[in-house]
């Protein structure tokens, strides 16, 4: 299994062949190279996947994680060393089918979204960098390797953001979601840093094998703030996985991030890179349940609210790619949601298996929402739902392909997204009724403004466009189709014989009356949007207007930009790094100047005796000899 | 009269002397050069002498004369190279205008 690592050097390759060849590279040779190197990354992707499941995975009835390649990066002591390798267990065989298939589709995509753009090459070179950094990632074998690429893919999603770096909305998305989540990975780093002091190794074998027991030895003693070490170091990753993730109230970075181009939007805030956080979660999971509890109750928490929280903006937002935003950042809140209700082993861990099965379909589902929405934007030029209308006659296929992804995610069966929500539903349903509720809740929201969404794109009346509204190209056409067909059959995949918290498989049925309750739900979500939304009678207005307090701040997103801002700006920088700059400046800066000057003035005094004359040097030499030969014969 | 050691060491001292001054107090780069050429030769002298006198079964005195005429000889190449740069540079040749490297 050892050619798993070409997955990751080809794309790293063409990032550094299309990057550096950018000047003589034709745009479309640049964009050919980036999808054929994405093409054999995904081909070998498959084939590792089929390997891996159906041959070398399992053994003894257990899907066993393989190191099919590692080299020694970094080495501290016997055990604490860094590792580049490569690691293969079921979630991360079934990432790197995610990322290679979507990175893929959007690598096809673009060929028709950004053609005529400038800086086409550049573009290609970074969707290829970030396909490096996010698979590198997923198959990372130890917790450094993985933050190293972690920041790898930040820094790959800044570059994409601040595409149209001649755009000033454009670059202040790209620093907002730069320093958001940088702040986030600080939390991470402490994390680590924490981690590997009590248990002297970054390796996931060793830190998630029996139990975490190594962990839960080791970092028995040490506590602070009344709160034990293991508890402060799972609590500190779950910082830099809620900053990735985009959970509140870290999450103002993601909807902000819609400023790069579209297909960016589809494969890196949507589909992979934001998933990054539950990922980690789930790869740390034993240490979670085992070693801090309570934290597993803490990301329970903090990722009901966030769905809840996002789901209601999404309802209020006009601009259909903040309202996909606010839907990534809500499924997102789910996936996390499940892994919080989750146990371990059999059908205790449902809530882990559920949460990746949510993470596959929901990448395929959303990536196709975000694609279909480039679709529209391409056709009407405008972000905004008030330009479009009655779209449906115009756009037939971009139409059936984005029906397919709205039926998805608001959890109709049988299309993907009902199979995993359920999971979570009933998952969550065994664990506590509250946060069931809640999802339930949400998950009516979400059917609701999906279909808001939905109807004002492609129904309703028409707007007076410009030119006429025209159908994608083929290029934009096939990912389009190819995901919906995949958003129609992923979800029959037997995701529980594949994917489980302990590795063993298991048989995992649909629990009927909790699907049945979900999908009344959905169709009741669906329903309202019909009636409010499908022909424009004003009904949507009218409840707007009872509401416009509650309207109006789910519009402004509850004002936490607002709160970030108050914070950063009038407390933290007034109050604490301006007294810091300052002392800066004068204190720290002055005594080094003093330095510098004083050796400059002493310097222009002694210059004078340079005279650059050497028979001046050389008289001075001769005398100071004899002078030395007198004294010596004297003494 | 004996030619002794004494005698030789005599000449090579004055030699070296007349080079320290002429190095000193001449403003011709070419004198200040030929200066050196005399330190450098009463040092050869003094080689051989000690040798001749004081160890007559050895050569290396000799040979160290040897090569110091054939270094002398390539660096007074060198060094007439750089007078006729600095005084195309210059149009001079006197040590008293030749500070730039000072700065």
């Amino acid at each position: 299994m050892g050619y798993t690592v070409y997955i990751i050097l080809v794309p790293m390759l063409m990032f550094l062949f299309i990057g550096l060849g950018s000047k003589w590279l034709r745009p479309r040779a640049a964009g050919l190279c980036g999808t054929l190197g994405m093409a054999v990354a995904a081909v070998l992707s498959y084939l590792a996947a089929y390997r891996y499941f159906f041959g070398v995975g399992l053994q003894g009835g257990v899907y066993r994680a393989l190191t099919v390649w590692s080299a020694q990066w970094l080495r501290f002591g016997e055990r604490l060393h860094i590792d580049m390798g490569v690691l293969l267990d079921p979630i991360s065989v079934m990432m790197l089918v995610v990322i290679t298939t979507v990175s893929l589709m959007v690598h096809i995509y673009s060929f028709g979204y950004m053609k005529g753009e400038r800086g086409f090459q550049r573009y290609y070179a970074f969707l290829s960098l970030f396909s490096f950094s996010m698979l590198g990632l997923v198959v990372a074998t130890d917790i450094f390797q993985m933050y190293i690429f972690w920041e790898l893919v930040g820094a790959s999603s800044y570059l994409l953001i601040g595409f149209y770096y001649t755009k000033p909305a454009a670059i202040a998305a790209s620093k907002k979601a730069f320093i958001v989540t940088r702040f986030a990975d600080l939390g991470f780093l402490i994390g680590i840093l924490i981690l590997s002091y009590y248990t002297g190794t970054f390796d996931f074998g060793l830190l998630t094998a029996d139990h975490a027991s190594l962990a839960v030895t080791s970092m028995a003693g040490g506590s602070f703030l009344g709160l034990s070490a293991a508890t402060w170091a799972m609590t500190l990753l779950f910082m830099g996985a809620a900053g990735k993730s985009a959970m509140f109230p870290l999450h103002i970075w993601l909807p902000d991030a819609m400023e790069g181009p579209t297909p960016v939007s589809a494969l890196i805030h949507a589909a992979t890179m934001v998933v990054a956080g539950v990922y980690l979660v789930a790869r740390m999971f034993p240490l979670y349940l085992f070693a801090a509890p309570r934290v597993l109750t803490l990301i329970t928490y903090v990722g009901t609210f966030t769905a809840l929280f996002a789901a209601v903006i999404a309802i209020a937002q006009t601009d259909i790619k903040r309202v996909l935003a606010f839907s990534t950042i809500s499924q997102i809140a789910y996936m996390m949601v499940a892994l919080g209700v989750s146990g371990m082993g059999g059908h205790a861990g449902e809530g882990y298996t559920a949460s990746m099965f949510h993470l596959f379909t929901h990448a395929f589902f959303k990536a196709l929402l975000f694609l279909g929405a480039g679709a529209v934007i391409h056709a009407v030029h405008s972000n905004e739902m008030e330009a479009m209308g009655g779209l449906r006659r115009y756009l037939p296929v971009t139409h059936a392909a984005f029906l397919v992804a709205c039926l998805s995610i608001a959890g109709v069966p049988p299309f993907s997204g009902f199979f995993s929500k359920d999971e979570i539903l009933s998952a969550a349903f065994g664990h506590d009724k509250f946060v069931f509720a809640v999802l339930l809740l949400v998950a009516g929201l979400t059917a609701f403004y999906m279909f808001r969404l939905y109807f004002r794109i492609f129904w309703g009346t028409d707007r007076t466009y410009e030119t006429k509204p025209h159908e994608a190209p083929v290029s934009m056409l096939v990912p389009l189709v190819f995901l919906a067909l995949l958003s129609c059959v992923t979800g029959w995949l037997p995701f529980s014989r594949l994917v489980s918290s302990d590795g063993v498989p298991y048989a995992l049925g649909i629990d009927w009356r909790i699907a049945a309750g979900g999908v009344l739900v959905s169709l009741t979500g669906i329903a309202v949007a019909t009636r409010f939304y499908m022909r424009e009678r004003g009904v949507a207005a009218r409840v707007a207007a009872k509401w416009a307090g509650f309207w109006r701040a789910a519009y402004h997103r509850f004002y936490i930009d607002e709160a970030w801002r108050f914070v950063t700006e009038k407390i933290i920088f007034r109050y604490v790094s301006t007294p810091v700059a300052w002392f800066d400046r004068h204190a720290i800066d002055g005594d080094l100047d003093a330095l510098g000057t004083g050796t400059q003035r002493l310097s222009r005094a002694v210059r004078g005796a340079q005279s650059g004359r050497v028979q001046t040097y050389a008289a001075v030499f001769v005398w100071a000899v004899l002078v030395i030969m007198i004294c010596v014969l004297i003494f | 009269m004996m030619i002794s050691m004494e005698h030789y060491l005599i000449v090579s001292s004055i030699m070296f002397f007349v080079g320290i001054y002429g190095f000193i107090a001449r403003k011709n780069l070419l004198a200040v050069l030929i200066s050196i050429e005399l330190i450098l030769n009463s040092v050869e002298i003094n080689f051989s002498v000690f040798n001749r006198y004081l160890y007559p079964e050895h050569m290396e005195g000799l040979f160290f004369s040897l090569f110091g005429i054939a270094i002398s000889a390539a660096e007074t190449a060198v060094a007439i190279a750089i007078i006729i740069n600095v005084y195309r540079l210059a149009n001079n040749i006197d040590v008293r205008h030749i500070d730039k490297m000072k700065h």
